[in-house]
C-alpha cells in the first residue's frame, strides 16, 4: 500500500511543477499546442525547459535538439537499469520507455523487492505523466493572463527545479567538482559562442573528470 | 512548418528513441567501470550548465538581475533540507519581489 502511496504522491508533486513549464513555454512564445505535446511525447522535464530556453535565448532549433536530446540522455541510462528489473516486450515495454524519467527509475530503486520496484515504477511513472501533463495544460492556458513573467518568478521556477534535482547529487566530490567546472565553463564562453554551445560543450568536463 | 514545431517534433521523438533502445541494448555495452563514471557526470555537467544560462544569462549575455535572489534562497533552503515545493516557490517569490522592487 505504502509504495502505491508514495509513488502517487511523488507523482502529484512533481507533475504539479508542469504548470511551470506550462507558463514558462507559453512566456517564451511557444504555443499552447506546443507545449502540451512536449509533455505528451517529449516527457522529460529537463529536456522541455532546455528546448524552450535555447530557442528563446535565439539559438537554432538545431541547437535545441542537440540540447534537449543530450538532457534526455539519461533517460536512455535509466531504460538499461529499469530493463532488467522489469523484463517486458513489445507494447509493454514500448510504454514502460515513455514513463522511464528521473522520478519513476529514483523511486523504483528505492524500493528493496522486485515486485515494490514494479509498482512503484508503474505508480510514479504514470503519476508524474498524468498530472504533468494536466498542469502543463493549466499553465500553459494560464500564461495568457499572467503577462510578464518575471514579475511572478516563473523565470527562476526552472532553474530553481534543477538546484533542487542537481543538490543531492553534489555530496560527492567528483560531482561536485564536474558541476562547479561546468557552471563555470558555460558562463565564461556564453557571449562567444551560439546559444546552446555552453551547455552541449560540458559533456568534455564529464569524460574528463569522470576519466579516472 | 516552423522553426519551433521542428525542434519541438523532432527532440520528442529523439528523445522516445533515447528511452526505448535503452530498455533494448544489453547492459554488458555500458559495463565498463570509466564508461559509467562519465556517463553518470553527464546529466550533472548538462544541468549545472543550464542553471548558469538560465540564472545569469539573457539572450546569451552575462546578466546578474533578480534571478540571484531567487536561486540564493532557492539554495539556502535546500541546505535547510526544507521540502521541494518550498524551494521552487521560496525562489520564486524572492525573485518576483526583488523584481518588482526593481521596475
Amino acid at each position: 500500500m505504502s509504495v502505491k502511496r508514495d509513488s502517487l504522491s511523488v507523482g502529484l508533486a512533481v507533475g504539479a511543477a508542469g504548470v511551470a513549464f506550462g507558463a514558462v513555454a507559453v512566456a517564451d512564445h511557444f504555443s499552447v499546442a506546443q507545449a502540451c505535446f512536449l509533455s505528451l511525447v517529449l516527457f522529460s522535464g529537463a529536456s522541455q525547459f532546455s528546448l524552450v530556453a535555447v530557442m528563446s535565448a535565439g539559438g537554432s532549433p538545431l541547437s535545441a535538439i542537440i540540447t534537449g536530446t543530450f538532457l534526455g540522455g539519461r533517460n536512455g541510462l535509466y531504460g538499461v537499469r529499469m530493463a532488467q528489473i522489469l523484463k517486458l516486450k513489445g507494447v509493454k515495454r514500448a510504454l514502460a520507455a515513455q514513463i522511464t524519467i528521473d522520478e519513476s527509475t529514483g523511486v523504483a530503486i528505492a524500493q528493496t523487492n522486485p515486485e515494490d520496484q514494479k509498482t512503484a515504477f508503474w505508480y510514479t511513472g504514470v503519476g508524474v505523466f498524468f498530472f504533468w501533463n494536466l498542469f502543463t495544460l493549466i499553465g500553459a492556458l494560464g500564461a495568457k493572463a499572467i503577462g510578464d513573467t518575471s514579475a511572478w518568478g516563473l523565470d527562476v521556477a526552472s532553474p530553481a527545479i534543477f538546484c533542487a534535482v542537481l543538490f543531492p547529487r553534489l555530496k560527492e566530490r567528483k560531482p561536485l567538482i564536474a558541476g562547479l567546472l561546468a557552471f563555470t565553463w558555460a558562463l565564461s564562453i556564453t557571449e562567444l559562442v551560439p546559444a546552446g554551445v555552453p551547455i552541449i560543450s560540458t559533456v568534455f568536463i564529464a569524460a574528463i573528470v569522470g576519466w579516472n | 512548418m516552423n522553426s519551433q514545431w521542428i525542434a519541438v517534433i523532432v527532440t520528442s521523438v529523439l528523445c522516445y528513441g533515447i528511452k526505448y533502445i535503452g530498455h533494448s541494448i544489453p547492459e554488458i555495452w555500458l559495463a565498463h567501470p570509466r564508461v559509467q563514471r562519465i556517463t553518470n557526470l553527464i546529466p550533472i555537467v548538462l544541468l549545472s550548465s543550464l542553471v548558469a544560462m538560465q540564472a545569469f544569462t539573457t539572450k546569451t549575455k552575462f546578466v546578474v538581475d533578480h534571478r540571484l535572489a531567487g536561486i540564493t534562497v532557492a539554495i539556502v533552503a535546500l541546505t535547510a533540507k526544507l521540502p521541494f515545493p518550498v524551494v521552487v516557490v521560496g525562489a520564486m517569490a524572492t525573485s518576483a519581489i526583488v523584481y518588482r522592487l526593481n521596475n
